[in-house]
């Protein structure tokens, strides 16, 4: 299959042009306060290992998924309060970073199925959501780079389909929370916004409806046991034959 | 940031070529084709990686180093440093884990009537659950069936899955997206609500459902919204189990739990426990990057062994093919299959495909590693990674501008951060360590071979046999989970708890002994390590 030439190739893996590797640079940055030297080319989260931190509060997935890690930071010379995720966010010369290990906030208990989809549902649990002075603090400090303010205003008018849309992409790190005048819990509003819309306000999946009741009804029960039962060697003739959905 | 200069380069030759490969497929491997390129460049085909387990009740069993390590570990704790008889919590079911597993099982015991506590180690929702982008399978369409799923999903795991959990997992599928759609999980739909499915790797039919990428994020955001709604689930964050109690019956009776901050430990016994605290991708399997959550460190599955609970399929672990290499910043981090479910097509250094994108994981990894280390088409970044390249402008091309950034957000966010627009110009990856294709051998409805332990999830096996397919992660932590809370209440009707006690450590530790073992390790391993060597020789142990 593979000639001499490829073969080749294997013995000898590319060389590593030294040329083009990153140089170590390091970067002083201050740990809440305290002065330590990491590398340049760590994020706010690696910075804090590299410095022996062992983490346990503000850290989750490290990938920008889970809200774990929202913080905030200063650059020196700069009088600007800078926010973003830890793990997503790299470090820099004289950054004065910290963690925000929890902020509390008071989350509503309901039961989504019981309720209507209209501004006054939300606004029963979340009252504080008409204290919104549209001072825009949340989306300046949204890592997201979400319009928190929009969609709290589009909560506030009843657009819950469009509050629910605008809020998609939130992960729930609660930074807008710490920063709002209003004192709300802007992604706990969110995240009910988009709760009402998929449960009341999106059209539901008749295909699916159908498809479950065909399996309550133990449509596919014989079929799937028979399947079951085949040696391997027919399941393979079948899984070579079966048919592709073209893309 | 963005791409350097000797980068560019090779993105010119994928970008010179990209109007020619539009619409051009390269050909599917054969079940044949695909077995030679496995054995020949998969990690899980490398014996020097692993080595035969010496104790318990997988012994003699080959499993990667790295995890042969955590069973060939002392216990955390042994009896004598703790009071079993200083209740902290009395429950009918105990859920460890607050991913997608362990929220929807304490939703189900509770719904069935159990006093239930769900305990997690980090915060709930911290969990693989919350980052998986892509979609979740399930044939809610009338063109596939329950059937043709089941057919899929052996053929992916190359047909050593358990049959039963198989044809669980795809008869709760759509029961599963029902529930989820009731609850408010925002589903990508048409106006007249008809799911919008595509195709995944392995799939036969178009049946990945999506929530844009954040899919998995959706899902957990809802549960987690929902566990919270529930008062009569009491939930403790940042307490970790440390073991399982057993009674004189050899029953799981509780465990043995740790705060997180201040090293308490409390007890908590249960007449039914449920196992859902995930994977192992911290450990950095064959030094592998990861695309885990920072807590994916293999308790569940290290606690259930010292209880005497076997393993299946542990020597086979999932790398996906599509991890990033470029920036460094976010090395191992997941670019989901999504990008290649839409058309991007991979591509070596010379712009030319070489693999059809959409093979089943295993199999696209073994690709793209032999077109690095064989064929010596990669590309190599700075720090010396190597990779080849995700063709995501392709994906304008076939379905129109604007549907990148409508698709996947969330990628196109993280590159951002680093000056790379993967509407432009093509992402660079490699396999990363994805997932735990093994795990603790269950029955369809979760329970293991100890009465009163039961596990879902990650955590658990034969599933997937040695290979998942996308979007049948996502599907079985919502399947099992489920069924794991249903089946857990049932049994703690009729549970009746002897004495508990930690022998079994007692009794770990003396194999440990007779098997000639010598190691300062301790697990379960709650959380990797990564402060640097030079700081940690220099710790001292003083308190404070």
């Amino acid at each position: 299959m593979a000639d001499d030439k490829v073969l080749q190739a294997i013995d000898e893996p590319p060389v590593i042009d030294s040329e083009i590797c990153v140089t170590d640079e390091m970067v002083e940055v201050y740990i809440m306060g305290k002065p330590y030297t990491v590398p340049a080319s760590l994020t706010i989260m690696k910075a804090m290992e590299y410095a022996g931190y062992k983490l346990v509060r503000g850290v989750g997935c490290r990938e920008g998924f889970c809200g774990a890690c929202g913080t905030v930071f200063r650059r020196r010379g700069d009088y600007k309060l800078y926010s973003g995720l830890a793990c997503q966010t790299l470090v820099e010369e004289g950054m004065y970073l910290t963690q925000i290990p929890s902020f509390p906030a008071e989350k509503a208990v309901y039961d989504i199925r019981e309720l209507e989809p209209t501004a006054n549902t939300i606004l029963s649990y979340y009252p504080e959501l008409a204290r919104c002075v549209s001072c825009n603090s949340c989306t300046k400090v949204c890592p997201q780079e979400i319009d928190v303010m929009d969609y709290v205003n589009e909560a506030l008018r009843g657009d819950i389909e469009r509050a629910a849309h605008t809020s998609f992409d939130c992960i729930m790190c609660g930074l807008c929370a710490v920063r709002c005048h209003a004192e709300m819990p802007q992604y706990l509003i969110g995240i009910l916004a988009r709760r009402l819309y998929a449960a009341h306000i999106a059209a539901r999946a008749q295909d699916l409806e159908s498809r479950v009741q065909q399996i309550l009804d133990g449509e596919f029960d014989k079929e799937l046991a028979d399947i079951k039962e085949l040696s391997v060697e027919e399941l393979k003739d079948l899984y070579r034959k079966r048919d592709i959905e073209p893309t | 940031m963005g791409y350097p200069d000797y980068m560019r380069e090779s993105i010119e030759k994928v970008n010179a070529t990209r109007s020619k490969r539009l619409g051009v497929q390269y050909p599917r491997l054969t079940m044949e084709q695909g077995n030679e390129v496995l054995r020949d460049h998969h990690p899980d085909f490398k014996d020097e990686q692993k080595r035969n387990l010496r104790v318990g009740p997988n012994k003699g069993d080959p499993a990667n180093h790295e995890f042969v390590d955590v069973l060939e570990a002392h216990t955390a704790i042994q009896p004598g440093d703790v009071d079993l008889e200083q209740v902290d919590w009395d429950v009918d079911v105990l859920v460890i884990g607050g991913g997608g597993a362990g929220s929807t099982a304490a939703m189900m015991a509770t719904e069935a009537g159990a006093k239930t506590l769900l305990v997690t180690k980090l915060r709930l929702g911290d969990a693989n659950t919350m980052m998986a982008q892509g979609g979740i399978q399930a044939a809610s369409k009338p063109n596939d069936s329950p059937v043709i799923h089941y057919l899929d999903v052996m053929g992916g795991g190359h047909f050593t899955n358990k049959p039963e959990l198989v044809e669980a997992l795809v008869k709760d599928a759509p029961l599963v997206i029902k529930w989820h759609e009731e609850l408010g999980v925002m589903y990508d739909k048409d106006p007249d609500g008809t799911m919008i499915t595509i195709h995944g790797g392995g799939t036969s039919r178009k049946r990945m459902h999506s929530a844009k990428d954040y899919s998995g994020g959706e899902i957990m955001k809802t549960l987690r919204d929902e566990v919270r709604n529930r008062p009569e689930i009491e939930v403790v964050e940042f307490s970790s189990a440390v073991e399982l109690i057993m009674d004189d019956k050899g029953a799981c009776v509780g465990a043995v739990l740790m705060n997180m901050e201040t090293q308490e430990y409390k007890i908590v016994r249960s007449k039914a426990t449920v196992l859902a605290t995930g994977g192992f991708g911290r450990l950095h399997i064959q030094g592998f990057e990861t695309t885990n959550h920072y807590g994916a460190t293999a308790d569940g599955i290290v606690m259930a062994y010292h209880l005497g609970v076997k393993w299946v399929f542990m020597d086979s672990v999932q790398y996906h093919p599509t991890g990033a290499v470029f920036p460094e910043q976010i090395v191992g981090l997941l670019v989901t299959e999504k990008v290649r479910g839409l058309g991007a097509q991979v591509l070596n250094m010379d712009g030319e495909q070489f693999t059809y994108p959409l093979e089943p994981r295993d199999i696209e990894s073994s690709k793209i590693i032999r077109e690095v280390e064989k064929e010596g088409k990669g590309i190599c970044t700075p720090t010396g990674k190597w990779g080849v390249w995700l063709d995501s402008p392709l994906i304008d091309l076939i379905h129109g501008p604007g549907t990148i950034e409508r698709e996947l957000p969330a990628m196109v966010r993280q590159y951002r951060r680093f000056d790379i627009d993967i509407v432009k110009d093509p992402v660079l990856i490699y396999p990363t360590l994805h997932y735990q294709n093994g795990g603790l051998d269950i029955d369809a409805n979760t329970a293991t071979s100890v009465p009163g332990l039961f596990a879902a999830g990650e955590v658990a096996g034969g599933i997937h046999g040695t290979n998942r397919l996308m979007g049948n992660s996502l599907l079985d932590v919502n399947v099992f989970g489920r069924r794991a809370g249903r089946s857990a209440a049932a049994y703690s009707k009729d549970a009746e708890p002897g004495k508990p006690t930690l022998e079994h450590l007692t009794r770990y530790e003396e194999e440990l002994k007779k098997a000639k073992v010598e190691t300062d390790r301790h697990a379960p391993v709650l959380l990797p390590e990564y402060r640097p060597e030079h700081m940690r020789e220099h710790i001292l142990d003083i308190p404070l």
